[in-house]
């Protein structure tokens, strides 16, 4: 139970983010009323996401140095998970975009930033299964890896905030500034991306865990 | 003892005229009118149902790495 603390504080930080998310005090806006709320649900997703990303760079990295086949599975698995929080982050997205912008895809660029590192990302997946040998699968899946990663970050995170976006911090709005939030939403804002970030690395270390067991059964 | 028992008496015994006239005041917000506690609850349940199922699937694996 020891080793399992940071599970339970990711369960309480996301349980308090959704009484504090539904009950707290949100600014009144036009537009956005009480959907300025998803703020706490939608965006935890992507900041998971590109954790678990980050993960999954640092472990290719570790990989290709060590030649170590665990590596690259928590990699592989890293990737895994990521996509499940980026459907989230997708499906959400399009929800809330349907209600305040007036369609589930508008042509912004941060939709279409996100649409291709998806794409990406499953590419990566398609590579693994195209290549038979284990270790050169590895190699190149970990080495493409490496490449996506700060593809996908400039893709999200910096190519929409220099054009003209309608997520904020884009054209000139900063993000998380004193328009869209303020001083009671920050906290909990930041309460419920640590919390998704914990939840999203275990359910990745379960994922790896078996993926392990399976590796030692297909071996023997 | 006995005074700081007949003190926590009395404070029990004002505790429903306290929390009544809590809810003289909550009655006009728009919290209490529109339920959203509710909806608060309902998305707790689920979050719950999902982090014991995480759990179990966590004591699973477990149970698999001591037999390999």
């Amino acid at each position: 139970m020891r080793k399992n603390w940071w599970k339970i504080l990711a369960l309480i930080l996301v349980a308090s983010s959704i009484v504090a998310g539904f009950l707290g005090p949100v600014p009144v806006l036009p537009i956005l009323h009480e959907t300025i709320r998803n703020v706490y649900f939608h965006v935890p997703m992507w900041f998971t996401m590109i954790s678990l990303y980050l993960i999954s760079v640092i472990y290719s990295v570790k990989y290709l140095n060590t030649g170590k086949r665990a590596y690259d599975l928590m990699a592989v698995e890293a990737v895994n998970t990521g996509i499940l929080f980026c459907a989230c982050g997708l499906m959400t997205g399009m929800l809330w975009a349907n209600i305040t912008w007036g369609a589930p895809w508008p042509n912004d660029p941060k939709l279409n930033g996100s649409a291709i590192a998806t794409l990406m990302y499953l590419a990566y997946l398609v590579l693994r299964n195209a290549l038979e040998e284990e270790q050169k699968r590895a190699k190149i899946s970990a080495i493409y890896n490496i490449f996506a990663f700060p593809i996908m970050f400039v893709l999200i995170y910096i190519l929409p905030k220099l054009n003209d976006s309608l997520h904020p911090g884009s054209g000139g709005n900063s993000t998380f500034g004193d328009l869209d939030m303020d001083n009671y939403m920050r906290p909990v804002f930041y309460t419920a991306v640590v919390g998704w970030i914990l939840i999203g690395v275990w359910i990745t270390t379960l994922r790896y865990r078996v993926r392990l067991i399976e590796d030692k059964k297909n071996s023997l | 003892m006995k005074k700081l028992s007949l003190l926590f008496l009395g404070l029990i015994a004002f505790m429903p005229a306290v929390f009544a006239q809590n809810q003289v005041d909550m009655a006009s917000g728009l919290r209490s009118e529109g339920k959203i506690y509710v909806v608060v609850l309902v998305l707790l349940v689920i979050f719950a149902a999902v982090a014991v199922y995480l759990f179990t699937l966590d004591r699973k694996v477990k149970k698999l790495e001591k037999d390999n």
